[in-house]
């Protein structure tokens, strides 16, 4: 049973969806207490990283997804969800959880062929062997659509990178913690495999 | 044309976009907006897209304002369920309780035109509440009666005596995080994709821009991707009817050779 975080933002039914599809179960909740008692954690979101963090310490849902990483059992965030993994994000000058030291910046491409944000299908290249990439034929393509980006502060907690106006972390972990920019649920079969593989992994 | 493969692909983050036009809820495609010929179901066909990999969706509700009708919410869902790409949606949509019920139902972007005409404000407040990325402005464009290309909306029946460029504009600086283009006068025509006009719009604003209306083959548009450089071509005739006839219905989509592959794992 997979646990999605509800804090107000973001495309839930098609993570449920997704996870159905990938032969998982799931169940929504904005209740500290059942994060706290859950074996597998997403924490989704789309929308502004300031907005985020409000409503995620309104609910005190910040501590219970800190207080549930600490258990060593997996966390995935998407999107927003894993922007806010880093330390501070320059949209809104905001702290984040800190679960993984690093900062998200806002593109600021020199040429105006990189239009922000950076929407659209685009190709991830894994970092390092990890299981959550284990048994790709080829280089997956995932749907992106972000004006901010992660940037880790030790290159070993990059998960994976993808090319833009400049090569940043489209992915970043730590352990039992992993965060990517691009939304699997919403990309085919490279989304089915990812999430497949996320529901078999025990760091 | 069911699984061209072309040497001309499109840059990486270019899009191209099956279009489903829908009455009720019927599949429906129209000629210039009017004629609109049966076409089936709409959860079916969203499904045999869905295994073709599309990048993205476009679902209008072509009745639904005309009627005065909200969007079909139960029905909406039922689509985004099936569907594992970005799912937009357009068709009644006036305000930002039913933007979020939408959202919630898994839709990424919400689709506005109509309501426009008496409120353009609503584009400021969609974008303030999910986001300028999730928030599309459809423009119609058609020749006025001194063929010179207008932009409006209220699917092309009150157009604004405007450049569709100013037009796009005026709809990014209230907030659109993308601009539709739907070229009325060539829509379900095959008469090809108006490159000049794409260009115009797609220089004009800085968001991106998707253009709709008389495709008439695979091949050109991964050309007007290529020349014109914009952002996604949508379209629904070519998707939807087999070699360009109107009387013979057979979903199609340019897939990737990479597809293949990942159904092996899968």
């Amino acid at each position: 049973m997979t646990t999605i975080v509800d804090y107000g933002l973001g495309n839930l039914l098609s993570v449920q969806n997704m996870i159905r599809k990938a032969g998982g179960k799931s169940v929504i909740t904005s209740d500290p207490e059942k994060i706290l008692g859950a074996k597998r954690l997403i924490l989704p979101g789309i929308g502004a990283f300031a907005s985020g963090m409000e409503k995620m310490r309104s609910l005190h849902l910040h501590e219970a997804v800190n207080a549930y990483a600490g258990k060593g059992l997996p966390l995935l965030g998407i999107c927003l969800g894993a922007q806010l993994l880093t330390e501070h994000s320059e949209e809104g000058d905001v702290e984040g959880l800190g679960l993984i030291a690093g900062h998200t910046k806002l593109f600021k491409p020199e040429s105006e062929q990189y239009k922000v944000p950076h929407m659209g299908w685009n190709e991830v290249v894994p970092f390092a062997e990890h299981k959550l990439f284990a048994g790709f034929p080829g280089t997956p393509r995932y749907y992106f659509v972000h004006s901010y980006y992660m940037a880790p502060a030790d290159q070993q907690h990059t998960l994976c990178t993808t090319q833009y106006d400049h090569k940043f972390a489209s992915g970043i972990h730590k352990g039992n913690i992993a965060g990517v920019q691009f939304h699997p649920e919403k990309s085919h079969l490279y989304g089915l495999r990812f999430i497949k593989n996320f529901l078999e992994w025990n760091p | 044309m069911e699984s061209i493969t072309s040497d001309k692909q499109p840059l990486l983050l270019q899009r191209i976009i099956p279009v489903l036009t829908m009455n009720h809820r019927k599949l429906v495609k129209t000629s210039r907006f009017r004629n609109p010929t049966y076409i089936g179901d709409p959860l079916n066909a969203i499904k045999i897209f869905n295994e073709k990999m599309i990048d993205e969706i476009v679902v209008l509700d072509i009745a639904a304002s005309k009627e005065k009708r909200e969007p079909d919410f139960d029905y909406i869902g039922q689509m985004a369920s099936e569907c594992f790409s970005p799912l937009a949606y357009g068709g009644g949509v006036t305000s930002v309780a039913q933007a979020r019920r939408l959202i919630q139902s898994g839709v990424e972007k919400i689709v506005l035109n109509s309501a426009l005409q008496d409120r353009p404000e609503l584009v400021r407040e969609i974008s303030d509440a999910f986001g300028s990325s999730s928030t599309v402005v459809s423009l119609d464009v058609k020749k006025n009666m001194w063929g010179k290309e207008v932009a409006g909306y209220v699917s092309g029946k009150r157009t604004k005596n405007e450049s569709p460029a100013v037009f796009a504009k005026k709809m990014e600086s209230l907030g659109a995080g993308e601009i539709f283009i739907n070229h009325i006068d060539r829509d379900g025509t095959f008469l090809g994709l108006d490159n000049q006009l794409i260009a115009e719009i797609q220089a004009s604003v800085s968001v991106p821009v998707v253009a709709a209306g008389g495709a008439k083959s695979v091949e050109e548009i991964m050309q007007t991707l290529q020349n014109t450089r914009v952002s996604a071509i949508a379209a629904g005739s070519i998707f939807v009817f087999r070699k360009n006839n109107r009387n013979s219905i057979m979903i199609s989509y340019p897939t990737s050779p990479l597809v293949s592959q990942w159904q092996m794992i899968s």
